[in-house]
């Protein structure tokens, strides 16, 4: 009846990325459809598949899901990567909502001009050694636990870990000085779902280039000035 | 056990509004304290109950909540105004994403220069009128109930009321096309 979670998006990272990392988590196999024009976009807007007009949308289960936090709140609870209660749920959204933030300083990236983009970079280095790294650290710390919740893999674990390597992308030393979120990437990475994800040729995007920016440009008719946050 | 839930914001609306509006549709009494200094806000850091430097801060039920979405979410759960299975709640998250990226683009009004505002309220009206409240009016059209999802009172329900007043205080006749969200 509902087949492979289906994903459309363009080709490359931006919001989608996060929908990937945790159906691959999950062990979810999944499809694709990139949008690379304009009239694809408008196809999809015509036929009422977009409830506010945007993407991320992930057909899944008979339904055409959008806003990223709403379909990536459905996959972990459907995979029972979403704690076993609703306390356990409250401290992994906010875990997500911290990594969320971080990883939105990286979103727009990409569109920045190069001038904007060597501040940005400091900014993200800034924000993720000073505010969010320190709170992570401090959770796995302060329980001694291999994972952040419950002593469960869950959401909130894989979204921690995407956000390091995104981090560690734009400076690779950043997690220096942090011993317990070394120790926690080099666990998770080794999770087999994942250690799968991380191999090349999975379904996990490269760092956003020009071809991509050019993209969303093209098909959005959007994001032609972006200024950093 | 743990008393009235205890919200530490400024005194406005903000990113608090939301989580009062909710508290108060479950009939849940809370405390507020109100962050009028500097050294208030410091005090909070260095106690470390900011887990990420940044309010809103609800104390409910032993924990310290930040980041709005999360305490939003809890508080849903807790009082029974998050549908009743898997579906239901991905409808609610779906609609009160939707209406949070609207209460955005007004969370973010007061901040614009004043050469903007205008530009900005026309956004705003824009948003509202071609790409959220259709979509809810549909909603309610289509399945005739008095509520969003599943014939019953839950939380993307308040979140579209609260969204509609916002909007009504800028674009009084906003609703002006959208009957079945005149009767809300």
């Amino acid at each position: 009846m509902a087949g492979k979670p289906k994903l459309y998006y363009f080709d490359g990272r931006g919001k989608m990325e996060s929908v990937r990392w945790l159906l691959a988590a999950a062990g979810a196999e999944f499809e694709e459809e990139f949008l690379e024009t304009r009239e694809q976009y408008e196809k999809l807007l015509q036929g009422g598949s977009l409830l506010f007009q945007q993407v991320p949308m992930v057909e899944i289960d008979g339904m055409k899901m959008v806003q990223t936090r709403a379909i990536l709140s459905y996959i972990a609870a459907k995979y029972n990567l979403y704690g076993k209660d609703l306390k356990e749920r409250a401290l992994i959204d906010m875990y997500v909502g911290g990594t969320d933030d971080l990883m939105g300083f990286i979103l727009m990236f990409p569109f920045l001009s190069a001038e904007d983009k060597e501040k940005q970079r400091a900014v993200i280095v800034q924000k993720a050694t000073s505010r969010y790294f320190p709170a992570y650290e401090k959770v796995l710390k302060d329980h001694g636990q291999d994972f952040l919740v419950g002593n469960s893999f869950s959401w909130a674990d894989v979204h921690l870990l995407e956000a390091i390597l995104m981090v560690e992308e734009k400076k690779s030393d950043a997690l220096s000085g942090f011993p317990q979120l070394q120790a926690f990437k080099a666990r998770i990475s080794s999770i087999p779902t994942i250690k799968k994800f991380l191999e090349p040729g999975s379904q996990r995007k490269p760092v956003p280039d020009d071809k991509y920016v050019e993209t969303v440009r093209r098909v959005l008719r959007m994001y032609y000035d972006v200024k950093a946050n | 056990m743990s008393g009235k839930p205890r919200l530490t914001y400024c005194n406005g609306r903000g990113r608090m509004e939301p989580v009062r509006w909710l508290l108060a549709a479950a009939g849940v009494e809370f405390e507020e304290i109100f962050l009028e200094t500097r050294e208030q806000y410091e005090k909070l850091i260095k106690d470390g109950v900011l887990m990420f430097q940044q309010v809103p801060l609800v104390e409910i039920d032993g924990m310290k909540m930040v980041q709005t979405r999360a305490i939003l979410s809890y508080i849903a759960g807790k009082y029974n105004l998050y549908g009743k299975d898997l579906k239901e709640r991905a409808l609610i998250d779906m609609y009160v994403e939707g209406i949070t990226d609207l209460m955005q683009m007004i969370l973010m009004f007061p901040f614009s220069p004043p050469e903007a505002k205008e530009k900005n309220l026309d956004s705003i009206k824009e948003r509202a009128t071609n790409r959220y409240f259709p979509v809810f009016e549909k909603v309610l059209k289509q399945h005739g109930q008095e509520f969003l999802v599943g014939n019953k009172f839950s939380w993307a329900d308040v979140q579209l009321i609260e969204a509609i007043l916002a909007v009504e205080e800028k674009i009084p006749a906003v609703l002006s096309e959208f009957p079945q969200l005149q009767v809300i």
